[in-house]
């Protein structure tokens, strides 16, 4: 119970950190919005200082004591208010997110989470059948994680969305559905959903065999396992209690890493399938210079690496003991 | 070549003939032709420096060799008290890993990590019972790995402990507690006791013997550490270069060493009684067992090689200066090549055959 209580006043702290370097930062820029604004209209002539001001007061732009901004910028957080989006004037930062992240979190995730788990099933079985068929399985998937990504999203898109037309071309569900906890809706989330989600397992495979395989390999040539086999266990027992178990730590370790990130979405693939996810919003904003949007989604994104981050922590110590007492 | 012991002991483990290959682009001939028997409750040493075979034949053995190594020839020879001899080589799948741990069981170096680190003591003990004694209930596993846990002086509380909460010394005993667990007719033992400091080596050494005497299980114990194989074994093999060189009664050996090598590996440790002696190592190195020379693989080392150890390899035949029970190979005993026996330093015991005036040699005189 120490080692809960430890790890989650450690998180604590890390997400106060992240929120107040997401306060920070912006304001350590030189120049305000109002200027990016004016600069980017290309407004030669002079501005009246009214209309200045309304500009100021419309993006937040204050003089207010910076103790005093970070007070209410902490208490706007705890509303859930990250102010108005410019890329999708007026509609609030909040609202944006709260429909975009959904069909990231939930695609991506999917993705990403069978990704690892075909990764690691096969590395272990790969690793544990040295020398047979299985083999293969590396140079194959190490192929197909070598072409450049966009490229095989796009030629995947063309042949089973245009060519085959098993799968629909774009967006994240079927515009006559109406969105909400409907069947007819469900159906065509999944539908629309699984060539994005397909194409992230396809290239992202690669990385979690081939891990997982190297290290069943040096994993097997440990005493224990030689000892497990001298016991006379059943060779299941022996692959997945005394090899893979030891064998996974490194990819759990991974797999950390990798969940923090499915909530900036795969950039690449949301533009591809014309995805309405958080990296479709993330380009919108870079685009727009939308400050407060990219302020909600970067925070988002620090939340989510570090919730991810708190729940792998857990997962480690629940399959590797020495973690419990050190740390 | 064959080496029985003498006739009429009931013999647990015969081994004949044994060679291992690692398969490569050069193969390397790790094992080459060894034969041993091992008598019901004795303790065999094994001897030898890194890289002599020493591990590999217990592999070979066990049945434990992984690819590329592999068994040349020879065979194996499992005689149960109780039923017909097995060939090990026959055993396959399920009846192999039936005959495992039930017959020979195996205690690694565990101090550093024959136990799984992320498994609990108690799983590692149940492991053994839910692989072999299925029919037992889980209260009854749990009671059996109590007993094992105590047969080493282990409290029961340390069966919910994690290896790296053990110490090395409780390690190690942890480990022959398991392989205790379905009393086994042999124990093999590679390097058990080579990672623990000298006063924890001591306790584990007692610990096994008491078990010996208690379960009357034979023991291959494998060892570099020859001072200690003389204390504890019945009888003892020296290895080098895959072969068994000297094979005979340790007491036999302690007084009476016959090949060079065994000769030159025994003065290379201190003596706790008798006089001073300057200590030497042996100069050289292995042989390289992909490329093994044509003659006796100790040639290059020995100081009392002559021409026919360059290309006649020898056998291990009875060495009939001290009786009937030690073999060396080595040609100085083979009454064909050299009818008047070894030569007189070697027949002494010493390393070198003519000691100059140096005064490092002082101790020439043992």
């Amino acid at each position: 119970m120490g080692y809960l209580r430890r790890k989650a006043l450690f998180y604590l702290v890390a997400v106060w950190a992240a929120v107040t370097l997401n306060f920070l930062i912006p304001r350590l820029i030189k120049g305000n919005p109002v200027d990016a604004v004016l600069a980017k209209t290309q407004n030669m002539t002079p501005m009246s200082p009214e209309a200045r001001r309304a500009l100021e007061l419309q993006f937040g732009v204050s003089d207010d004591p910076l103790w005093q901004q970070y007070l209410g910028y902490l208490g706007n957080l705890l509303r859930g208010e990250f102010g108005l989006s410019v890329a999708y004037y007026p509609t609030p930062v909040s609202k944006v997110l709260s429909q975009s992240l959904p069909w990231t979190v939930v695609m991506v995730g999917i993705a990403t989470v069978l990704s690892v788990l075909l990764g690691i099933a096969l590395g272990t079985l790969a690793g544990w059948r040295r020398g047979t068929w299985l083999d293969a399985l590396v140079p194959t998937t190490t192929f197909l994680a070598a072409i450049p990504y966009f490229w095989l999203a796009l030629v995947l898109l063309w042949l089973l969305g245009g060519v085959l037309g098993w799968f629909p071309l774009n967006s994240g569900y079927s515009y006559e559905t109406t969105i909400g906890f409907n069947w007819p809706f469900l159906r065509s989330a999944v539908h629309h959903g699984i060539l994005p989600a397909a194409s992230i397992v396809v290239a992202s495979v690669a990385g979690w065999l081939l891990g997982m395989r190297n290290m069943m390999v040096s994993t097997m040539a440990e005493d224990y396992v030689l000892t497990a086999e001298a016991k006379g266990l059943r060779p299941r027992r022996i692959m997945i209690q005394y090899a893979a178990r030891n064998a996974v730590l490194p990819s759990v370790a991974g797999f950390a890493i990798t969940l923090g990130f499915v909530v900036s979405g795969s950039i690449a693939t949301e533009i591809v399938f014309s995805y309405p996810g958080v990296g479709m919003n993330l380009v919108a904003a870079v685009a727009n210079a939308d400050y407060p949007l990219l302020q909600g989604i970067f925070l988002v994104i620090s939340l989510a690496v570090l919730g991810a981050n708190f729940v792998v922590d857990l997962l480690y110590a629940l399959i590797d003991p020495r973690t419990r007492q050190a740390g | 070549m064959t080496l029985d012991s003498t006739p009429g002991t009931d013999v647990v483990l015969s081994v004949r003939d044994l060679s291992v290959v690692y398969d490569g682009a050069d193969p390397v001939r790790a094992v080459r032709g060894v034969s041993f028997d091992l008598a019901r409750g004795e303790v065999l040493g094994i001897a030898g420096e890194s890289g002599c075979g020493k591990s590999t034949l217990a592999y070979a053995v066990t049945r434990l060799l992984k690819p590329p190594g592999r068994v040349a020839s020879g065979q194996v020879l499992f005689r149960p008290a109780d039923g017909p001899p097995v060939d090990l080589s026959t055993l396959h799948g399920e009846a192999l890993r039936r005959f495992r741990w039930n017959r020979v069981a195996m205690v690694f170096q565990g101090a550093m990590n024959a136990l799984n680190p992320v498994l609990s003591v108690r799983r590692q003990l149940a492991d053994v019972f839910t692989a072999h004694r299925p029919e037992l209930r889980r209260a009854e596993r749990e009671d059996r790995c109590r007993e094992l846990l105590d047969l080493v002086g282990i409290g029961p509380e340390r069966l919910s402990s994690y290896p790296h909460e053990l110490s090395g010394g409780m390690r190690q005993r942890v480990l022959i507690a398991m392989a205790m667990a379905l009393r086994p007719d042999v124990v093999v033992m590679d390097e058990p006791t080579t990672a623990l400091d000298v006063v924890v080596q001591r306790d584990i050494l007692t610990e096994i013997d008491r078990l010996r005497a208690r379960f009357g299980f034979a023991v291959v114990f494998i060892t570099h550490d020859l001072s200690l194989l003389l204390e504890i074994s019945d009888r003892l093999a020296v290895m080098y270069g895959g072969r068994i060189v000297e094979y005979g009664r340790a007491a036999d050996l302690h007084t009476a060493a016959h090949h060079p090598y065994t000769v030159g590996l025994l003065r290379s440790f201190p003596r706790l009684r008798g006089e001073r002696t300057v200590l030497h190592g042996i100069p050289g190195s292995p042989p390289d067992l992909s490329r093994p020379p044509a003659g006796c693989a100790f040639t290059a080392r020995c100081p009392y090689a002559f021409d026919d150890c360059h290309h006649t390899d020898p056998a291990l035949l009875t060495a009939h200066t001290t009786g009937p029970t030690t073999r060396a190979a080595c040609l100085h005993y083979d009454p064909a090549v050299r009818p008047d026996g070894p030569p007189e330093a070697l027949h002494a015991g010493r390393f070198d055959p003519d000691p100059g005036p140096a005064p490092s040699t002082g101790g020439a005189g043992r």
